[in-house]
């Protein structure tokens, strides 16, 4: 393998069109005059796997760069503070769960210094609960019932 | 005169008091957000869009167009000012702009940049007008078959001139048109690809797709490359140009409008391929051609008017076929159908105080633009100097409660988060997103009007080549795959697209 990246975009193409086949075979396939659920997701999905191909076959014959080092720190802070967010919102309510998404967010940055990450969440805190609960009426608690309000 | 007619209710339905309120919000916003270095027009509208969905459609409408060219120019104020273009389309202004910054006339670029894009959206307005007309009649005698060939042709365009590997386009398009599948099968009931969630029922949000690709994913790459630097700024000053700067812009502000009011038209086209494409042309035909690079007005003048009137043109194939040129205008037709409108040809007949309301209110957008900008400018100096490690922790609490509040639901954060990582993971591999969210709108679109047209040719799959409009439009875009495919032509486009970077 000369070309890495086109080796692994290759890989999920080709994962990506045979799911999207393999899937498509549990709904009724129709005719080309009446098409069923599957009939277009099954060409897309082959036409997917077909890419995927010839862009594993070219990985062989042309080169090109490595693939950079994968941000494992920033990736996951900044997904798992996502989801985090999600996770307390409604139990946890708004304040706790912009305090964890800004500060677990802001943690991911070589310039991370726990003041301003606090004064961050505090300023985001105050103008979300104005702007978004007060104003746009989200509906979502300040203080959620985990916390026994 | 039918035209003045129409123009007439546009200007009835611009000029209420709540329509050029939401447009001057609109474009204050995009603004605000669009020069914080790192967010792009596309970021900045995904992030908007749930602030405009409770609004009527002309006015949801209205604000997002505000905040798209409200993006553009807070773009390149940005470029000017820092050199840190948050978009493609300004990266070319950065290259004389950011120079004439440095040497002190940073008040004059920005001067530049803000009279080169409102000229150039006052006569992309005019030429919206004029053209969207007929291009709708044309279209309402489109048959499910010559729709089916559009919207191939549309995607081939824009892979062509995206920049990056043709095959990576291709592979993003084909996960964007899946992706667009999942959900419920309109025609039979059946729930695809919803893995027996029932919150995938409804399929996927695009401003979950939008968020997560574009605003996750660009933040951790930036991540990537943080830099420690801080960005300081010279006051600004010297905004007025003087006579004979202006003799100097004239021309390039007249080539940048009409090569950028043409590129914008084009499927896949918009305003990055504008301004770059203007300014290699200023470079060949300018007098100061050996300036250039080193802080020409003209390198100013020329892209700023070009990314202007194609950011501008690209409304009209929206606007009149419901096809998006760029990922923006895939944005924008999102929004319509949130707001119960089909996009195509139809919203001219049907809903005509909409159509022109929306047009007039893009040329009232470039003068709250420049009325903004100007004077403003002290303001958005202090938001470009706000600290990357302070800024995106913003963003992302602005993403999830913006994803949140669109179903109340946390399953679309997770969602976001996921597509983040997706959107990391591709930009890892040089695979680039925007094709994917093309693909993503079209998707449920492509699969009803081949399903049609199929069932109107009885199964004969040469309905398309057989018809003459679906023909010429597949033939256009086998023509177009051919020609990027030949070596003599990839060498090129290989060779202009690293000279942008």
């Amino acid at each position: 393998m000369k070309n890495p990246k086109d080796f692994w975009a290759g890989v999920i193409y080709l994962g990506m069109g045979v799911a999207t086949v393999a899937i498509a075979r549990e709904y009724p396939m129709g005719t080309a005059v009446k098409m069923g659920p599957a009939y277009f997701p099954t060409v897309l999905g082959g036409l997917l796997c077909l890419i995927g191909l010839v862009s594993l076959i070219r990985s062989f014959f042309t080169s090109g760069e490595a693939i950079g080092a994968f941000a494992l720190k920033g990736v996951s802070l900044i997904a798992a503070s996502v989801v985090l967010f999600g996770l307390l919102a409604r139990g946890a309510g708004l304040v706790p769960a912009l305090g964890v998404l800004v500060v677990c967010s802001a943690y991911a940055s070589i310039q991370f210094r726990w003041k301003s990450a606090m004064l961050l969440a505090a300023g985001l805190i105050v103008f979300c609960a104005l702007v978004f609960i007060k104003l746009l009426g989200v509906p979502l608690p300040l203080l959620g019932p985990w916390l026994g309000v | 005169m039918e035209l003045l007619a129409n123009l007439g209710l546009g200007l009835e339905t611009a000029f209420t008091l709540t329509n050029l309120l939401y447009c001057l919000v609109g474009v204050f916003l995009g603004t605000a957000i669009g020069v914080l270095p790192g967010l792009g027009p596309v970021a900045t509208i995904a992030m908007l869009l749930p602030v405009t969905f409770g609004l009527p459609p002309v006015s949801s409408l209205i604000m997002l167009a505000g905040i798209y060219y409200g993006a553009q120019y807070g773009g390149s104020t940005t470029a000017i000012l820092v050199n840190l273009p948050g978009e493609s389309s300004s990266v070319v202004t950065a290259l004389d702009g950011y120079q004439m910054a440095r040497q002190g006339h940073a008040g004059k670029a920005l001067a530049t940049a803000a009279i080169g894009s409102f000229f150039a959206g006052t006569v992309a307005t005019f030429l919206l007008a004029l053209f969207a007309p007929p291009l709708a009649e044309l279209a309402l005698k489109f048959g499910p078959a010559e729709y089916f060939s559009l919207m191939v042709l549309g995607l081939v365009a824009s892979v062509v001139l995206a920049h990056g590997s043709l095959l990576h386009a291709l592979g993003m398009i084909l996960i964007g048109l899946i992706l667009g599948l999942v959900g419920t099968d309109v025609n039979s009931g059946m729930e695809r690809y919803t893995f027996e969630m029932p919150q995938l029922a409804d399929g996927i949000g695009f401003v979950v797709v939008a968020m997560g690709m574009f605003g996750l994913g660009e933040i951790i790459r930036n991540l990537e490359h943080e830099a420690t630097r801080s960005v300081t700024i010279k006051a600004v000053s010297g905004l007025l140009p003087t006579k004979e700067d202006l003799k100097r812009i004239a021309a390039p502000i007249l080539r940048g409008t009409g090569l950028g009011s043409l590129l914008g038209i084009l499927p896949g086209g918009g305003a990055m391929l504008a301004s770059f494409a203007a300014y290699s042309f200023e470079k060949k035909v300018s007098k100061n051609s050996a300036q250039f690079g080193k802080g020409a007005i003209e390198g100013v003048a020329a892209p700023e008017a070009a990314n202007n009137a194609g950011a501008q043109t690209s409304f009209i194939p929206m606007l009149t076929l419901g096809i998006p040129s760029n990922p923006v205008m895939a944005l924008m037709i999102g929004a319509m159908i949130i707001q119960g409108i089909q996009p195509g040809p139809s919203v001219m007949t049907e809903q005509p105080a909409l159509f022109w309301g929306v047009i007039v209110s893009m040329w009232i957008g470039n003068v709250f633009l420049i009325v903004l900008n100007l004077p403003m400018i002290g303001l958005w100096v202090r938001m470009i100097t706000v600290p990357y490690h302070l800024l995106y922790p913003a963003i992302l609490v602005f993403c999830a409660i913006g994803v949140f509040s669109l179903n109340n639901s946390e399953f679309d954060v997770y969602l976001m988060a996921l597509f983040g990582v997706l959107g990391y993971v591709f930009a890892k591999l040089d695979c680039e997103p925007a094709p994917m969210l093309l693909g993503f709108i079209l998707g449920p679109m492509m699969e009803e009007y081949l399903r049609r047209a199929m069932l109107l040719s009885r199964g004969d799959p040469t309905v398309f080549v057989t018809r003459p409009i679906s023909a010429v439009m597949l033939a256009m875009a086998v023509a177009a795959l051919f020609v990027v495919l030949s070596p003599a032509i990839q060498k090129k486009r290989e060779e202009a697209f690293q000279e942008e970077e």
